[in-house]
């Protein structure tokens, strides 16, 4: 109890990933906070990730952190940029209604 | 080592606090904030634990830059305006208690992988770079990411470019009535097209806006 180990800190990434996942069930009309989700969900693995590497001793795991965090900043530069334009569009971001591409 | 565990107790509700709260408000505004809280917290842990860069980068990467930008799109894009009431179903499978088993499933998945942690066998070190408790964290991280990593960082440089031109590209929009400079125009014009000379007659004048 006493110790706070590599359990803990990997604990506390399965429970931020685990609200992440659910924020994807329960908004499903409001598509910025699915977006906000996916970030909780990419920081939960980061925080897997730096608390192996210190762990084990093992710098690597930082620097994929790292590229993790690039990935992260550049899915959220896109995926708002296309909620910007399909806002000026349609009008509406409501995810439920985007129904375009079902053809 | 009790200091540090009621640092970790303290920080960790409130990042588990607030990212409960970032899925569950109503105000999309307000999940930006909590998002925030959270990335603050999660990057004071990381500092906690020995990894500075990381926990920095974090705070400048995410609160100074993406959460600045989810701010000014939540801002700019009128979300929460609209209301639609759903006809509300009375049945056991809405999409909170679909949302709660799902969550829990994986969950108690994610628990038992932790937990099965302990009967691992053992351990066999996946790379050569151990962490170099003499320097700082940051001199270790740069000593192996510009050499042995070089490849993949600038890969992540080629992805953000990828990125940062496909938002421009996204969301740039030509105006109509905006006079615009055109450098071939510019380059391409020469004495002839430029200049004409004109006879004037005298006591006429000359019309400059044909």
């Amino acid at each position: 109890m006493n110790e706070i180990g590599l359990g803990h800190y990997l604990t506390l990434g399965a429970i931020i990933f685990t609200i992440g996942i659910i924020g994807i069930f329960l908004n499903r009309k409001n598509v910025i906070i699915i977006l906000m989700s996916i970030e909780l969900i990419l920081l939960a693995v980061n925080i897997n990730l730096v608390s192996f590497s210190i762990y084990l001793q093992d710098l690597v795991g930082q620097v994929f952190s790292m590229f993790i965090l690039t990935v992260a900043a550049a899915e959220a530069a896109v995926g708002l940029a296309i909620i910007v334009i399909y806002y000026k569009n349609k009008g509406s971001i409501y995810v439920e209604k985007i129904s375009s591409l079902k053809g | 080592m009790i200091a540090h565990s009621l640092f970790f107790y303290f920080f960790s509700a409130i990042a588990v606090f607030g990212s409960v709260m970032v899925v569950t408000s109503r105000n999309t505004v307000y999940s930006v904030f909590f998002l925030i809280l959270v990335f603050v917290t999660i990057s004071i842990l990381f500092i906690m634990i020995g990894a500075e860069f990381l926990g920095m980068i974090m705070l400048i990467v995410y609160v100074g830059a993406v959460a600045v930008l989810f701010l000014f799109v939540v801002m700019m894009l009128n979300v929460t305006e609209k209301k639609i009431q759903y006809p509300k179903k009375k049945s056991i499978f809405n999409k909170t208690s679909v949302s709660s088993l799902v969550g829990l499933i994986i969950f108690l998945e994610l628990l038992v992988v932790i937990g099965g942690w302990k009967y691992k066998t053992n351990f066999v070190s996946l790379s050569d770079i151990s962490l170099n408790t003499s320097i700082s964290n940051t001199h270790a991280l740069g000593n192996i990411l510009y050499t042995d990593y070089i490849y993949l960082f600038q890969i992540a440089g080629i992805i953000l470019l990828m990125a940062m031109i496909g938002a421009i590209t996204l969301t740039f929009s030509k105006k109509e009535n905006v006079k615009r400079q055109s450098y071939f125009n510019q380059i391409q014009r020469d004495k002839d097209s430029a200049i004409s000379l004109v006879e004037v007659e005298s006591n006429k004048g000359v019309n400059i806006d044909e």
